[in-house]
């Protein structure tokens, strides 16, 4: 007689952040969706029937904002425990890991507009308290969000101030009796506006010191505006925020007064990752319905699906999802392995959790850049392979391509994550926390050599080694330019953002490589190699295009030449039959009518 | 209460199937699992009876390692504990096998009611309830669509053909096998599938349990079925013509 455990989990190395630019990971070092464990899958089966059951049929009501729809769907998320996830037991969460929380995203970011409004209260609606709030304002909040007793919203943006945060103009000053602040100034943009409880409101503490504080919509002078006019995700509210002299009792000022950017730009890294798996989500239903829609539809006397230019469609709508999603869960597992053994228990747990975090903010922003993108190529594709019905309401694609829109631009816009990228990645290394001098002096050492070391071996050799050469490339042009602009580098945006795109485009196909190098070495996903084939020369074709760029902004005469020619031999390849490729992963997608792998 | 359900893994509905080289049964590696269907619903119904009259469900399970991923589904819904009898051979054994091994491990212990789907979603059998209420010497009803506790015994609609129902009176301890689609089954909620972590599910051999493992049928060829064509023509005037055409999709076609 014996006890079965429920099986561990696949142990994953914690590299430090940014690394893998500078690494060459083994398959087993790296967490894949084919690593989820038993409870993650089940989490995501019930997520997944949550919103095939209670939400699919109402979508037509959500969409045209019926009121109590949306409370109505996320009291019943509640439930089930869907807002509950990453919330400490102690104030009745259930304390999960961040990849269960992606799951969840994933499976709800098939309806954008609840996948907005539960992001806004479970995510930046309640994770300011849950990082932040004194064990009183916890006690006090956070069981009855996790109910959605309470519906909260994230009030960060102003009209004159969105990328530029911290010129908002909404003041806060503390009133004679020194019991309350006043709060005065208008907030723009909040989603769940129209029916959130509890407002997490930044403001400056006299006009200089950038503040949190939970306000509570029953109060004096809180006013929400109309909802605005959207172009997407019609179902979910966004107005504005008026507060005029609303009295905050001291006790809910959130953290301390000063440090107000601090919680606004941590709760954003974990935001960004889950805007990603929310898009890998989204991405996955219209390949589903843009397949199903191909298999049907007939013209000149065949099934669309026949088509070599549709199936190229579906075939980089896959490959991208694939690699998309195997990003985002490398990234989450990595902050799980950094937080084996955590416990809300343990003192200084809030700081724990928020470094494991903030160690990965470079790829929350590539999982927020890359995700968004895709999921607007994949939503635009599938508009495309429906011909003019994708044009027609009737389609759910026609809703999903105006809903993907607004993805490249809140939580902070595609640019601003671009910049953040190659920004953070410049700061680590100045602060010693990743060696980008050291590889990149290493490197310039092997191409004074002549030859490049070639990275291979496993079961895709070819791409193994493009995505070394890459990532040597990404690290030459990164040095050129710094050795050109020093820390004035991320003034000259241009080139900031190409070396934003070539770590991007790096670290997405090589996810994607290890992801199925782990898979076949497990007797799996033989099939994926078609989808590595894909993505890697896609990838040398971006990195070769920035690094020209870089190239052409950052080097002159001599040393141009000698840079074009180091970039040339970096992201040189030879080409693989790509058609071929892409007509195997469209047959089982099509098979299928879903993404399936 | 004590209620024992008995739950059966099996392949996926949505999975992809190929028949296996030994032409026995599908290629297993392609198959995705689940609770046997009508096995999703005799679990709701055990949990309803146990948060109406108390007691404890118990899910048991017969089958290969991967079946305790079904009970544990089971835990996660509500079932107090489970129990596995393990052997790889369960995945493609007869019903009267399998009703040994779960009468063997249900008769271990004080049961009331035992629950089981009415059929499985793979082989179809449909006896492996009734098989199992024999061994175990227990009255039992199939077919069941509703089940309410009366007087210390058990009053139960059976659905019998063409729209008749039959209504049962019958003692405890008793086994029931449940039609499916009865109840609107519950999630799995998260909090569930926490609580799961520290639910006991114990595991037994059917060695252990000295399970006889004969197999008193054996599949001895698997193939997909012909597809054929025919035609009849109905004669008659129309409105004749009419009442046999409905005749033949109720009965002979089981369209309507
Ligand atoms: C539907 C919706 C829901 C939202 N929900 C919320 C919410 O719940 N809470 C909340 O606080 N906010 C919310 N927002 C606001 C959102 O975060 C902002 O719209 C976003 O941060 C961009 O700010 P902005 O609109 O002021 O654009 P701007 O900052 O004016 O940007 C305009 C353009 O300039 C670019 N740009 C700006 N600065 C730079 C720079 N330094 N370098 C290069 N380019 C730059 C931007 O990338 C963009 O392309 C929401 C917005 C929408 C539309």
């Amino acid at each position: 007689m014996s006890t079965i455990v429920a099986p561990l989990e696949a142990s994953v190395a914690a590299p430090s952040g940014g690394s893998f630019l500078i690494d060459d990971p083994s398959p087993e070092q790296i967490f894949t969706p084919e690593d989820f464990s038993e409870e993650q899958r089940r989490t995501g089966a019930t997520a997944d029937r949550f919103m095939s059951e209670e939400v699919a049929p109402v979508i037509p009501d959500y969409e045209r904002k019926a009121p109590g729809v949306a409370r109505g769907l996320v009291e019943k998320a509640a439930e089930i425990g869907l807002p509950a996830v990453l919330v400490p037991e102690q104030y009745d969460g259930l304390e999960m890991d961040v990849t269960t929380q992606m799951v969840v995203n994933e499976s709800v970011g098939r309806y954008a507009s609840f996948s907005t409004t539960y992001g806004a209260h479970a995510g930046i609606g309640t994770l300011p308290l849950v990082f932040f709030g004194t064990e009183e304002q916890k006690r006090k909040y956070l069981p009855k969000l996790v109910t959605a007793e309470l519906l909260g919203a994230y009030c960060l943006s102003e009209p004159q101030a969105g990328s530029d945060a911290l010129a908002s103009l909404t003041r806060a000053e503390l009133a004679p009796d020194g019991r309350h602040y006043l709060l005065n100034g208008q907030k723009m943009w909040i989603s769940n506006g129209g029916w959130a409880d509890l407002f997490t409101v930044f403001a400056k503490v006299d006009g200089e010191k950038f503040s949190a504080f939970l306000v509570e919509r029953s109060w004096e002078g809180v006013r929400p505006g109309a909802e605005e006019h959207k172009m997407g995700i019609h179902g979910s509210s966004t107005t504005a925020l008026y507060l005029d002299n609303v009295k905050v009792p001291v006790e809910n000022l959130l953290g301390e007064v000063g440090r107000g950017h601090v919680i606004a730009f941590n709760v954003l890294n974990l935001g960004r990752l889950k805007l990603g798996s929310s898009c890998a989500g989204g991405a996955k239903s219209v390949i589903a319905d843009a397949a199903r829609y191909a298999n049907q539809r007939k013209a000149f006397g065949r099934p669309i699906a026949d088509f070599g230019a549709i199936r190229q469609k579906l075939a980089d709508m896959t490959a991208k999802t694939f690699a998309g999603e195997s990003l985002v869960y490398r990234t989450s597992g990595m902050i799980d392995a950094r937080l084996e053994g955590f416990s809300w228990d343990a003192p200084g747990a809030a700081k724990t959790a928020l470094k494991a975090i903030e160690e990965y903010a470079v790829e929350c922003s590539i999982a927020k850049v890359y995700l968004s993108e895709i999921l607007d190529f994949a939503a635009d594709e599938a508009v495309q392979i429906h011909g003019g019905y994708g044009f027609h309401r009737d389609y759910a694609v026609e809703r999903s391509y105006r809903d993907s829109r607004i993805n490249r631009i809140f939580e902070g816009t595609n640019e601003i994550n671009r910049l953040l990228i190659t920004g953070m990645l410049l700061k680590r290394a100045s602060q010693e926390r990743l060696d980008l001098q050291g590889a990149i002096r290493n490197l310039m050492f092997e191409l004074a050599g002549g030859r490049v070391a070639r990275s291979s071996g496993g079961p895709f050799p070819v791409q193994r080694d493009m995505v070394g050469r890459a990532k040597k490339a990404t690290l030459a042009m990164a040095g050129l330019a710094y050795r050109k602009f020093g820390a004035r580098l991320e003034e000259q945006q241009e080139v900031a953002a190409a070396i934003a795109d070539m770590a991007i485009e790096t670290y997405a196909a090589e996810s994607a490589m290890l992801r199925a190098e782990k898979a076949s070495a497990a007797g799996r996903g033989e099939t994926t190699g078609d989808i590595v084939t894909v993505l890697a020369q896609a990838m040398m074709c971006a990195v070769g295009g920035r690094a020209a760029l870089i190239a052409g902004a950052c080097a002159e005469g001599g040393e141009l030449e000698q840079y074009s020619k180091m970039s040339a031999k970096l992201t040189r390849f030879t080409p693989a039959n790509l058609p071929a490729a892409r007509d195997r992963i469209a047959a089982r997608v099509l098979a299928a009518e879903k993404y399936v792998f | 209460m004590n209620i024992f359900v008995c739950l059966k893994q099996v392949g996926a509905r949505d999975s992809a199937l190929r028949i296996a080289v030994d032409r026995k049964w599908v290629e297993d590696e392609d198959l995705n699992f689940e609770m046997n269907e009508p096995d999703a619903f005799a679990l709701e119904e055990g949990l309803r009876l146990k948060e109406k009259h108390g007691g404890e469900v118990v899910a048991v399970s017969a089958g290969p390692a991967r079946a305790a991923s079904t009970i544990r589904e089971a835990l996660a819904k509500g079932a107090d504990r489970g129990i596995l009898i393990e052997d790889d051979r369960f995945a493609q054994a007869d019903a009267l096998c399998i009703a040994r091994a779960l009468a063997a491990a249900v008769g271990r212990e004080a049961h009331d009611l035992v629950l089981t789907g009415l059929q499985s979603d793979d082989f179809g059998f449909g006896q492996t309830g009734v098989i199992m209420a024999e061994l175990l010497n227990l009255p039992h009803a199939t077919i069941v669509m509703q089940v309410q506790a009366e007087d210390g015994g058990l009053r139960v609609k059976r659905e019998l053909e063409a729209g008749w129902f039959q209504n049962v009176s019958m003692p405890l301890p008793a086994l029931l096998t449940i039609q499916s689609g009865i109840n609107k089954v519950r999630y799995a909620t998260l909090m569930g599938i926490k609580r799961a972590r520290k639910k006991p599910l114990v595991t037994h051999t059917a060695g252990e349990l000295g399970i006889d493992m004969a197999a008193s049928q054996t599949v001895r060829r698997l193939y997909l079925p012909h597809k054929t064509k025919q035609t009849q023509f109905i004669t008659g005037s129309g409105k004749e013509a009419a009442a046999a055409l409905l005749e033949k999709l109720k009965f002979e076609a089981r369209a309507l």
